[in-house]
């Protein structure tokens, strides 16, 4: 009997012992394998599909792959590839057209709208719904609508209704001055309600208080437009900003439904050359090329966020 | 893919909103508008020019917002069921030459649109699944269980949401045709956008932000009670987090039925193709009339969604949609 006693309190010691250790056992016992079988769908999924990706997005874009033979390490070859392709240019310059149209059309328009929406006094809810709606049509439903709207025909819809107003029809996506601002407004259209939700949102939490206040000093409407509501509205004003910015230079969806990069690579966008050395028949396998210019525009939106945040911190001090 | 494009800050959605939303929350919020004020004051709107010009932007809005919002949706609806020939010829006169039902019929079963259509709903449901799992077993062990190298992983999660989507396009297609493990492509397979939606860092946030502010004596509790983690977490956190797996998945069902590029790339075989794939294909070999039927059923589940869930979609929603363009 003592003998077992003995052997069980000195077992019990070293349990003590080695619980104040770290060891795999203890580790299990406190639950540390629960923790883990916990977080295991996660690192799984994130590891295989998010950061092992990123990683070898790097890597890859200084590698020539073909996918049959070893990668082989080919330096900054692949930038200088992109680089030297007249293609690469007019991407440039046509993402930098498209934004900059995005900018003009779609940021002023969901302010006014807001800031009109947030007088309303009857039915609120509807106009938000309203204004929502074209957000929830699925994008490709969009876009294949709005190609039917722009038929090119006297009879189109769109050309119809300007016939209304004794305007001749338009070529709309057919034609290279045109395509470009129809694919803005397709892309505004389907885009405004997001950023009137929003600024409603920003809205309602500037403080009422701030009002009256404008209002003892004498403020009128516009007045308190300009001094209360667009200061309170500018952080997010700031936001944005940026994250439109940084969404149109991705733009994918509009150049490559409406018109595959043309006519004559005038809707012809970064993010569809991307696709075009990596998937399209003609270029495709050039895996190489392709991550070099996603990490360079990944780089290039990265820099600019920072210098963006910068500036507009310095201007918020103010 | 085009879900992460637009990922926005999840430190903007309020908060409180998904906890407190039972009922009576209409009762409260016309109490609210009462008491809280606009730009304009009650006593600007009794000013006489101020009440005409105000009343007449109002209602100038709501005839924009109808136009720019309801009529295109009403034409798909209208030209769904029109004939071909109207539709091309008098594309806005209503109904000059009869109704067309057949177009429906012919889309869902000529065109195989039903067939899409299904492939769309097991693609959104597996998406769902895939991300409600991710996020909530994660979210649980980073927000609740807290392990020590937990900080590190939540870096690392929050990381990938300053990498737009575009710099992974290449590497999670070379993925895809060569999984680890498995020894086989997931090319033509439904896991190549069930999993890869998983990796949704934005998810990952919302849940942890919600679990972090759950009570944690409720949690202390539990385990006084003999509950096991396994337990803790089925049967008192899940069930306390229902206002955000309801957003998690809301937004989970309408990203993946908006998505494109990403299913376009590597759900090659028409078989399992989903509606967003095919539609751009079929448009040429298809009827109009009939091809607007097609788009017509394509957006119906995503408009009910919406009208359903409005609020989710109006408090938290501006977040995923927004600023597309």
């Amino acid at each position: 009997m003592s003998v077992q006693t003995t052997a069980r309190t000195t077992s019990l010691e070293h349990a003590a012992r080695d619980r104040r250790r770290h060891n795999p056992i203890t580790w299990v016992q406190r639950g540390g394998l629960t923790t883990l079988i916990f977080l295991l769908p996660l690192l799984l999924i994130f590891g295989v599909f998010s950061w092992t990706p990123i990683v070898e997005a790097v890597v890859m874009s200084f590698q020539k792959t073909n996918l049959v033979t070893a990668p082989v390490f080919v330096g900054w070859d692949n930038f200088v590839a992109v680089f030297e392709d007249p293609v690469f240019w007019i991407a440039v310059r046509n993402t930098g057209y498209f934004a900059g149209l995005a900018l003009l059309f779609g940021y002023p328009i969901p302010l006014v709208a807001a800031v009109l929406m947030s007088e309303v006094r009857r039915m609120k809810g509807l106009y938000s719904v309203l204004a929502y709606l074209p957000v929830v049509i699925p994008p490709v439903v969009s876009v294949l609508l709005w190609k039917i709207f722009y038929d090119a025909s006297p009879t189109g819809v769109f050309n119809t209704i300007l016939g209304w107003f004794g305007i001749p029809p338009q070529p709309w996506i057919q034609d290279a001055a045109t395509a470009m601002p129809s694919l803005v407004l397709e892309a505004t259209w389907a885009g405004a309600g997001g950023t009137i939700i929003i600024y409603l949102a920003a809205l309602t939490s500037v403080a009422p208080d701030l009002y009256d206040a404008a209002e003892v000093d004498g403020a009128s409407i516009w007045g308190k437009i300009w001094h209360v509501t667009l200061p309170q509205l500018r952080g997010i004003l700031f936001i944005t900003l940026i994250l439109q910015i940084i969404a149109t230079a991705q733009v994918f969806l509009q150049p490559f439904l409406f018109t595959g990069g043309g006519p004559v690579d005038s809707t012809m966008t970064i993010l569809l050359l991307i696709y075009q050395y990596a998937f399209t028949q003609s270029l495709g396998g050039a895996y190489g090329q392709a991550t070099a210019l996603s990490l360079m525009l990944a780089v290039f939106l990265a820099i600019l966020s920072v210098v963006y945040f910068r500036l507009t911190a310095r201007w918020s001090d103010n | 893919m085009e879900r992460q494009l637009t990922t926005a800050a999840p430190a903007q959605l309020p908060r409180e909103d998904l906890v407190e939303r039972k009922p009576g929350r209409r009762a409260r919020r016309v109490v609210q508008d009462d008491a809280d004020r606009g730009i304009l004051s009650a006593a600007d709107w009794r000013r006489p020019h101020v009440r005409v010009v105000g009343t007449l932007l109002t209602v100038l809005l709501g005839a924009c917002l109808l136009v720019v919002g309801l009529a295109p949706v009403l034409w798909l609806l209208k030209s769904a069921v029109t004939p071909t020939q109207d539709t091309l010829m008098h594309p806005l006169a209503l109904f000059p030459g009869g109704v067309a039902w057949s177009n429906l019929a012919k889309a869902w079963n000529d065109v195989q649109i039903g067939n899409y259509f299904f492939n769309t709903i097991w693609m959104a449901a597996g998406e769902w699944a895939v991300q409600l799992l991710v996020a909530t077993t994660g979210g649980f062990a980073l927000s609740v269980l807290r392990p020590k190298y937990g900080g590190i992983i939540s870096g690392l999660v929050l990381a990938t949401l300053f990498v737009p989507a575009v710099v992974l396009l290449v590497p999670l297609y070379l993925t895809v045709l060569h999984p680890p493990l498995i020894g086989h492509s997931l090319i033509n397979t439904f896991w190549a956008v069930w999993l890869p939606a998983g990796a949704s860092a934005f998810n990952v946030l919302l849940v942890m932000r919600f679990f972090d502010s759950l009570p944690r004596e409720v949690f202390e509790a539990a385990k006084t009670d003999g509950a096991g983690t396994f337990r803790l977490f089925w049967s008192v956190v899940l069930p306390m987090s229902k206002p955000i797996l309801g957003v998690v998945s809301v937004f989970a069902i309408n990203a993946a039925w908006a998505d494109f590029l990403w299913p376009n790339l590597v759900l090659k075989d028409i078989g399992i193709q989903p509606l967003s794939v095919r539609l751009p294909q079929i448009q040429s070999s298809t009827d109009l009339g009939v091809y607007l039927a097609a788009l017509a059923i394509a957006t119906l589940i995503p408009v009910v969604i919406f009208l359903l869930f409005q609020r989710t979609f109006l408090r938290g929603g501006g977040l995923g949609g927004a600023v597309k363009g």
